[in-house]
């Protein structure tokens, strides 16, 4: 089979106990791509609508926002400097104005009120989006993926990277607006007030900005390699625990906690290096902010006491103390939303880099299938074959021809192997020039030495993988026009590994055929010999088989296997090493039942038992890829060859 | 509960500690600072008395340094801790897992655990670092504030008295609400995570029986349900802002209105009354006081949110382990011999059914025994009593004349070596693999137990032969290699006694038949317990125990069995029906 590339990690601690010198893989440093966040975009539109509310509710939120630093210098230079000394002064103005303040905050309000709403729709709706999309690709895929692929890598999409992203959506890119819009409206309230200090201030800024990107470019990069560390953990973990009987057994328990230690001391190292940066963003620009508070002061102290001209939108006027007083207030009210920025950057960072993952699997390409070939329902009438919709026990293929015409050809089961070449990778060619038939109604055994062949010629024949070279038909139609889905459910199949899901076990024997009633599965039960144990668990048919069927016995999961193919009722059937775990009496009993199922259909065993395939039709020996000899029981014995060898081995040696 | 979870700090208390210091260091900073920028503004700019502008303005900017300073401090501190506490976690539940027995780790399943390592320990690490930063910080500040604000005029503050109850009832009254609705979700992503774990491994079986659109719509329903919950928390959770801002702007105003009347009468001195630049702090301590309360809210609905991952990360730690090691553990195991006395066994307690029934077997050392039975007779429950991976409920298990309860764990294991059904090998070369068996051995005593084990012929067909590396559950090796090369793994434990669970069920005859006679010829001295489904692979063992049903069903030689047990003459015919070879 093939090889996926996986990373080692070394790591030799260095004397202060941390791991140090790691050869981190390429995906750590994988930079988002700049399309990435073009595409999110395209998650979300249809949002559309609601966005531009967000928008409009964000923007009235911060000039609200705004609107209080300007109305504490409103409030000391038009209501409070003017009425000192007064004997009665006058506060019906400052009444009306607070009144109005009211009407805008309240505006605010509502408007903060709806935008963090609506934001949790989107924001939710689109991840919801992309999972759902991200699972109906996932089932596309060719199987080739999956066995070049670690699934905890895979489960890490939808857990560690979703998650991030929601984060991003839902919390970091509003506050980032909002925060982007507020510096905007405190800088035209600024530059309304005093030109000159604004210049200073945007001056600042830059110093400022400087130092942020400094620190964030710090912290991002041990952020990526935190993410990378904690799927190396996660990944380990998982490997382990599920092997952690193995451990026992081996008592291998020491060897394990000293490679996870390492694993997690790296984790930790990582871990703790993003946050040390990460935790220093906000201190630095808070009290970066208190120094530009200081500088303003000072300088506009210096210029209000000296009687400079001040230039502002308003026209040339003099600094005045509600000036200047205000303008110290805004200036907290630009640092904070910048502070508050920065914070969120990180946490963007790590969210457009899973973003780009999820991308990158959603980009992986999907099983080809150009098969266009069908399967359908026929009525036999008078030697012609006619379609129809409802279920009848006759099937046939519908094959569309290029010049327009159908043809429709009765479904029966015969499958021709015409020296075909296949190999899992490039150069490794593991069948060599197989010819082999199945007429229909006939049992095929396989047999051979492991890793002779025999689980990849099956592989071949529901197109799991695709052929190279050579023609595999199917009722004289060349298996690559029919297609997949169709031709998947013209086989039954049952494999080594039994593979059940959570549900009840009625629920995984009708997984074969999902319109199948209660009976029909209990009967399939009773064929397969499970019925006896099913009527045994607590609650029989309704109990719950959960982690893989793992309260069941191998031999009871097979069993629960083969009545989940039973119940298919499918026209041909594949059965690789159907029965390995059943004890041979048992089988003797599901046997008898198949072979009455079996009856005038194609069936393809893999086994090793002499008692499995003994009555087969024709068996086949497979060897390094090649079929050497083939025949009946009988006509094989007789030639005294390979079979001869594998079959009676015992007596040789005796 | 917490305190267990506290234990696990060790060596990042120092940490731990000083960052609260630090913090509050910063807090008491950022108090100081709005007082004096008042100053600055009244007898500074207001004076227009530039010195005093320079004065103070370098104590404000001693302050920030000394503010900048102990936020870094802080931060580093705190990113060690945290971090140090999330590692020191794993490594106990870790730990503690591999102490655990089989029933143990049948209780939790295995992806359950996996959660609890993984997401479980991250949201406690988050909510730990929000705690020992924010929680200390923000009851200092607003505390301090509060002072300040009284200080500055205390008849105005009293609206403080109205507003932060109003202010903390509503954020802790979202909160709670919101509890029960994040639990739920937790346990939906629990249901999301093991359909997409089921589609991974299962992938085949969705293909062959074209079950596509099916698990689409599974999943989902699934994905549906988290959109609506979480959403609904969520939409609860955004009342905190709006409600936050209400509060801060009902201050301003009213704050404006008292404020203003206050300054003109009392002619903005503030000898007096209260001054504009009085004015201009009070408003900073407002911002400040109702930012603290809103921290405070975050951190805690965050240890609310943690608080479901924290229950499940003390459970794993409260569980004890079923399997312990006796007061005086035996360090020495005699020979192989095994006795089972009236041994009963059920993997529930309170079982209604036994598992095993009265069980009564005795094996010589070097006994090659072979063990049949019918589908679920309990046989590989049989074997795994031996090296204790479950324990007997009544009767005793005995291996070299000492009860097995009486070995030490790690001394038993190693001399009963135990070839599982489901054969797991690990991504590794087949070198590392192998070295399971036994850390020290060298090159050839790994090629000796491959020949045994008939896995050195193809092993040195691929193109690293031993160094081949193999992937994660051994997809690139078929099922009779990964069978040969679990068996060669246990051989190199040299073991008193070798079990075998129907480990050949996927290689053909004649290889069996190698192996059997290897273990004849090379390791007669040895305990062998061979489970099978041929009979041809027990055939010639010294005794062969026919199962049924959770009880010896007759004991025996091939040829006596034939003669006097039922069921083991119905699995003869049926095997060598028709093959008429003998002759």
């Amino acid at each position: 089979m093939h090889k996926a590339k996986k990373t080692q990690t070394g790591g030799n601690p260095d004397p202060s106990g941390f791991p140090v010198g790691k050869p981190v893989s390429k995906s750590a440093f994988k930079r988002f791509k700049p399309g990435t966040i073009k595409r999110l975009l395209s998650y979300m539109t249809e949002y559309r609508v609601q966005l531009i509310w967000v928008v409009v509710c964000i923007i009235l939120s911060a000039a609200a926002n705004a609107a209080s630093a300007l109305f504490l210098r409103l409030l000391v230079d038009k209501y409070i400097m003017p009425l000192l000394g007064k004997a009665h002064p006058d506060f019906s103005g400052l009444l009306r104005t607070i009144l109005f303040m009211g009407c805008i905050y309240s505006v605010g309000v509502l408007a903060t009120f709806f935008y963090n709403r609506a934001m949790v729709v989107i924001a939710q709706g689109t991840l919801k989006n992309i999972r759902d999309k991200m699972f109906a690709h996932m089932q596309t895929l060719p199987i080739r993926y999956f066995d070049t692929h670690s699934h905890g890598d895979v489960m890490s999409y939808y857990t560690n990277d979703a998650d991030t992203l929601r984060q991003m959506i839902s919390m970091s890119l509003p506050q980032m607006f909002a925060s982007v819009v507020t510096v905007v409206a405190v800088f035209f309230a600024m530059l309304y007030l005093s030109v000159g200090l604004a210049a200073f201030v945007v001056l600042f800024t830059f110093a400022l900005l400087k130092t942020i990107r400094f620190i964030v470019g710090k912290s991002s990069v041990f952020f990526m390699k935190q993410q990378d560390s904690l799927g190396e953990v996660d990944g380990y973990i998982e490997e382990m625990i599920h092997g952690q009987k193995v451990i026992k057994v081996f008592c291998h328990e020491e060897k394990a906690k000293a490679a996870f230690d390492q694993k997690n001391d790296e984790l930790c190292f990582s871990s703790t290096q993003a946050n040390k940066y990460g935790n220093i963003t906000m201190p630095v620009v808070n009290n970066m902010g208190y120094m530009l508070y200081v500088l303003l002061a000072v300088i506009g102290g210096a210029a209000g006491i000296a009687g400079i001209k001040n230039l502002s939108l308003t026209g040339i006027n003099v600094l005045t103390i509600g000036t200047i007083v205000s303008f110290l207030t805004l200036s907290r009210s630009f640092i904070m939303p910048i502070g508050q920025v920065s914070m969120q950057l990180n946490l963007v960072v790590m969210a457009l880099a899973g973003a780009s993952r999820i991308f990158d699997f959603l980009d992986e390409q999907a099983e080809k299938d150009n098969g266009y070939v069908t399967l359908v329902n026929v009525q036999e009438e008078n030697g012609q074959i006619r379609e129809c919709a409802e279920h009848t026990g006759t099937w046939a293929w519908k094959h569309p021809h290029g010049d327009g015409s159908l043809t429709y050809t009765k479904m029966e089961g015969k499958i021709v192997f015409d020296d075909v070449d296949f190999g899992y990778e490039e150069n490794k060619t593991v069948l060599h020039n197989i010819t082999l038939y199945a007429e229909p109604g006939q049992k095929v055994a396989l047999v051979g030495a492991t890793g002779a062949g025999k689980t990849t010629i099956t592989n071949l024949v529901n197109r799991f993988y695709d052929i190279a070279d050579g023609k595999v038909r199917y009722d004289d139609i060349n298996i690559n026009k029919i297609s997949k889905p169709d031709l998947r459910r013209s086989l039954g199949i049952v494999l080594q590994d039994v593979n059940l899901f959570t549900g009840t076990v009625m629920d995984n024997i009708r997984y074969g055929k999902l319109e199948a009633t209660d009976e029909e599965c209990i009967t399939a039960a009773k064929m397969a010999n499970a019925d006896g144990f099913i009527r045994m668990l607590p609650d029989g048919y309704n109990t719950v088989l959960e982690g893989d069927g793992s309260g069941l016995s191998q031999g009871q999961r097979q069993l629960i296997s083969i009545a989940r193919a039973a119940v298919a009722d499918p026209p041909v059937m594949i059965l690789d090493e159907a029965t390995s775990s059943i004890d041979t009496r048992t089988e003797a009993i599901v046997q008898k039942g198949m072979d009455a199922l079996m009856k005038g259909r194609t069936v393809f065993v893999i086994a090793h038992r002499l008692s499995t395939i003994q009555n087969a039709d024709v068996i086949m020996v497979l060897e390094h890829g090649r079929i050497i000899e083939r025949g009946s029981h009988k006509q094989l014995i007789e030639k005294q060859g390979k079979y001869y060898q594998l079959y009676t081995g015992a007596f040789e040696l005796e | 509960m917490i305190k267990k979870l506290l234990s696990s700090i060790r060596q990042y208390k120092k940490d731990s500690i000083l960052t609260p210091v630090y913090v509050t260091f910063e807090a008491i900073m950022e108090i100081t600072i709005p007082t004096l920028m008042a100053y600055l503004i009244d007898y500074g700019i207001s004076k227009k008395n530039m010195s005093y502008v320079f004065e103070i303005g370098l104590a404000l900017i001693l302050c920030a340094v000394i503010s900048l300073i102990a936020g870094v401090l802080a931060g580093r501190s705190g990113a060690i801790a945290s971090a140090g506490f999330a590692r020191n976690l794993r490594h106990d539940i870790y730990y503690h897992v591999q102490s655990f027995s089989f029933a143990n780790i049948d209780k939790f399943s295995t992806a359950s655990i996996v959660t609890r390592l993984t997401t479980d320990i991250t949201n406690v690490q988050n909510a730990y670092l929000m705690v020992i930063r924010a929680a200390i910080r923000s009851p200092i500040i607003m505390i301090f504030a509060l002072i300040m604000a009284f200080h500055i005029d205390a008849k105005i503050s009293t609206i403080f008295l109205v507003i932060i109850p109003v202010l903390g009832f509503g954020l802790w009254f979202i909160a709670t609400f919101v509890h029960p609705i994040f639990k739920r979700v937790f346990k939906t992503y629990d249901k999301l995570n093991s359909i997409v774990q089921e589609n991974l491994h299962g992938i085949r079986v969705v293909k062959s029986f074209t079950r596509e659109d099916f698990e689409e719509k599974k999943f989902g329903d699934i994905s549906q349900r988290i959109f609506k919950d979480f959403s609904w928390a969520e939409k609860i959770l955004a009342f905190n802002m709006p409600l936050m801002q209400f509060c801060v702007y009902t201050a301003m105003i009213l704050i404006s209105w008292f404020s203003a009347k206050e300054i003109v009468a009392g002619n903005n001195n503030p000898a007096f009354g209260l001054s504009t630049g009085q004015l201009a702090s009070l408003i900073t301590y407002t911002m400040q006081i109702l930012m603290s309360l809103m921290m405070l809210s975050m951190v805690f609905v965050m240890i609310i949110i943690s608080r479901a991952s924290v229950e499940r990360i003390v459970e794993i730690l409260d569980e004890e382990s079923d399997l312990k090691n006796c007061q005086n553990p035996v360090y020495d195991v005699k020979n192989g011999s095994i006795i089972f006395e009236n041994v009963s066994f059920a993997y529930a307690r309170k079982a209604e059914k036994l598992v095993l029934d009265h069980i009564n077997i005795s094996i010589a050392a070097g006994e090659t025994v072979g063990i049949l039975g019918g589908t679920g007779s309990a046989k590989s429950s049989l074997v795994q009593l031996i090296p204790r991976l479950y324990d007997a409920i009544s009767g005793r298990v005995t291996v070299g004349d000492v009860d097995v309860r009486n070995y030490d764990l790690e001394t038993l294991r190693n001399q009963v070596a135990m070839v599982l059904q489901k054969n797991v090998l690990f991504s590794g070369t087949i070198k590392d693999n192998l070295r399971w068996g036994n850390e020290e051995a060298g090159d050839e005593d790994l090629v000796r137990v491959c020949k045994l084990a008939q896995a050195d012929d193809f092993i040195r067909e691929f193109p690293d032969q031993y160094d081949t590396y193999i992937e994660q559950g051994g997809t690139n090796v078929s099922g009779g290699q990964k069978q040969r090369l679990c068996i060669a793994r246990a051989l190199l434990k040299k073991p008193r006694i070798l079990i075998l669970d129907d480990s050949t069920s996927a290689i053909d005859t004649k290889t069996d038949a190698l192996i059997r006679r290897a273990f004849k010829e090379e390791i007669p001295d040895t305990t062998k317990i061979i489970i099978a489904q041929r009979i041809a692979s027990v055939q010639d063992a010294d005794k062969i125990i026919v199962l049924d049903d959770g009880k010896v069903n007759a004991i025996g030689t091939h040829d006596e069995l034939l003669k006097i047990c039922e069921i083991y003459k119905e699995i003869d015919q049926s095997q060598n029906k028709g093959a008429s070879i003998h002759a």
